[in-house]
């Protein structure tokens, strides 16, 4: 077996253990789909006269526009669930199994970040589901679907790799965990939940900047309009950039953790 | 080609050193006990002897390969069972082998058969589909041995692989680690526990602050300190006539307290008749007698002043990084 064939075994196996891991513990898999859903139900059930106002885009359903949100939040949620999962690994010492056997220790990286991509996309999947039962309709089709699944993937992994950088780096359980205020911060500082040409200043500014809200508008777009390319790219580039920081991030925790054992 | 072999090797953790400058070497199908107190330096010296440390000074090649500059090729040759067995507790003991098959690079066909064969060798067959969480502290000990025995490696690390164990479960581990060494694997065995090196280990280095301050087999340190002596227990009032009528076997020790005599005999158990002849014929009265040999714990007081046991103020851990 070549050495790439036998790291991306490594990976696959880490990456399934990962995805049990987090279905078999309620306080990793909750926060992804239990929190998500039902904010997703208060703010469609007491919002939904929102689509009204002047200014906000045209969508069919606030339901519609609110899938995007709900996607990133769960997602981020995944990445941070999988930072605690991976610290908890390394504080009860899991990780030296791992550091001890012939692979390529940023494999063990790998295959952590391939469960979190995974629950990205059972979570695009899931609202998705979610939208449609309740008559959400696709604009863009299967291929906008598609397109918004893989782009909540993708951001899965890329989230996951800051989750992966902050667990090596501090290898504590309740510092990633207390991260989990940040997550919604940043969330609610993008245009995950409210368009941003509706907010004010200073929300307005940061949410034009942050990358998130790239993001939730090249999986939104698809949703309520169609494809888009300029809103597909500027995704695709802040994905990019986030998986290139979670990498080089998580490379040097890596080297760190190793280093001071 | 020694399995084992380091010179001067030194871990600092900031400004404590935790390990300095040790020498050893273990030979091709040894046990090798490695005993020390709480905080010694032991699971720091199997940390880099694993790869999972690096060293801050000297060097250390494992199974031929040099822990820093070979460090992959040392993983592939060793099995590493560290304290405080560290496994998933939502996993399966199934999950557990068959997941460190595949990072041995076992093909998934051969890393089924050897999960399952491993599985009955350490006795779990019956709890191999039941989560870890919910096995005892022996039954995980067992599965972690097996687990790092899926590669079949030539030299096994078993960080105080007893500790916290109940004699039954002690007594598993130790059959189990026999017949690992008797099918040739070469174990290096740390513990704080002066009967388990004594039962297991064919050398023994005893550390101490981050020092080797004995080497050599028991047998060879337990010799060093001094011979074998008798006690006696005897009736109140007959303590100076039983140590007149012993004065001419051996040495007399300082007594332990107001009824017992305390003689060093050279020839051991062969002295007992002897002794036993003269305090008859001095018509002294015995409640009991014992030969006592010396243990590991006498070779850790004559080396270091201090007892291996847990010392009042003392700490339990080996530093670790801030």
């Amino acid at each position: 077996m070549s050495e790439l064939a036998r790291s991306a075994r490594v990976v696959r196996a880490l990456g399934a253990r990962s995805i049990r891991q987090t279905f078999r513990r309620p306080q990793l898999i909750s926060p992804i789909v239990v929190f998500p859903t039902l904010l997703l139900a208060v703010q469609t059930g007491g919002a939904g006269a929102g689509i009204e106002l002047p200014g906000f885009p045209p969508v069919q359903s606030f339901l519609q526009f609110m899938l995007a949100g709900s996607m990133m939040q769960s997602m981020m949620l995944a990445g941070n669930s999988g930072g605690i999962a991976f610290a908890v690994d390394i504080e009860m010492g899991f990780t030296d199994r791992l550091f001890a056997a012939p692979i390529p220790r940023f494999a063990i990286v790998l295959g952590r970040l391939a469960g979190t991509a995974a629950l990205g996309l059972f979570a695009s999947l899931w609202f998705l589901a979610i939208g449609l039962i309740f008559g959400a309709e696709i604009a863009g089709g299967v291929p906008g679907a598609l397109l918004a699944i893989l782009l909540v993937t993708a951001s899965a992994l890329a989230v996951g790799g800051i989750g992966a950088a902050i667990a090596l780096r501090t290898g504590s359980a309740s510092v990633v965990q207390g991260l989990f205020p940040l997550v919604l911060v940043v969330l609610f500082l993008s245009s995950a939940f409210f368009p941003q040409e509706l907010m004010i200043e200073p929300a307005k500014t940061i949410a034009e900047y942050n990358p998130l809200s790239f993001i939730v508008e090249g999986v939104r777009e698809p949703i309520i309009s169609g494809i888009d390319a300029t809103q597909t790219l500027e995704a695709v580039a802040a994905i990019a950039g986030i998986v290139i920081l979670g990498l080089v991030l998580s490379a040097r925790a890596l080297r760190h953790r190793l280093r001071v054992g | 080609m020694p399995a084992i072999e380091v010179e001067g090797l030194e871990r600092a953790f900031g400004e404590v050193l935790a390990v300095r400058g040790i020498d050893l070497r273990v030979e091709e199908g040894e046990i090798y006990g490695f005993l020390g107190p709480n905080g010694a330096g032991k699971t720091t010296t199997v940390r880099m002897l694993t790869t999972l440390l690096l060293p801050s000074g000297g060097r250390a090649s494992v199974a031929g390969h040099d822990v820093v500059a070979e460090a992959r090729q040392v993983r592939a040759s060793i099995g590493v069972a560290l304290q405080e067995a560290a496994l998933d507790p939502l996993m399966t003991g199934r999950e557990l082998i068959r997941l460190q098959a595949t990072l041995q690079g076992l093909p998934p066909a051969a890393g089924r058969e050897r999960a399952d064969a491993l599985l009955d060798r350490v006795g779990l067959p019956a709890a191999a589909d039941r989560r870890v969480g919910g096995y005892s502290g022996g039954m995980k000990r067992r599965l972690d041995l097996a687990a790092a025995l899926v590669h079949e490696p030539s030299v096994l690390f078993l960080d105080e692989p007893t500790t916290g164990l109940d004699p039954v479960s002690r007594k598993t581990i130790w059959e189990e680690v026999r017949a690992l060494n008797e099918d040739g694997t070469t174990v290096f065995l740390t513990t704080q526990y002066l009967e388990e090196a004594d039962q297991l280990a064919d050398n023994v280095g005893i550390i101490d602050s981050g020092r080797i301050v004995a080497e050599g087999t028991p047998e060879t340190l337990k010799a060093e300190v001094g011979n074998p002596h008798v006690e006696l227990l005897v009736a109140e009032g007959a303590v100076a006539a039983a140590e007149r009528a012993c004065a001419e076997l051996g040495r007399l020790l300082p007594p332990k307290d107001g009824r017992r005599v305390l003689v060093e005999v050279e020839e051991g158990a062969a002295a007992i008749p002897r002794v036993v002849r003269a305090l008859d014929e001095a018509g002294v009265a015995v409640e009991s007698l014992e030969l006592v040999r010396p243990t590991l714990d006498d070779v850790f007081v004559d080396k270091t002043g201090h007892h291996l046991e847990k010392e009042e103020g003392g700490s339990d851990e080996e530093p670790v990084p801030a």
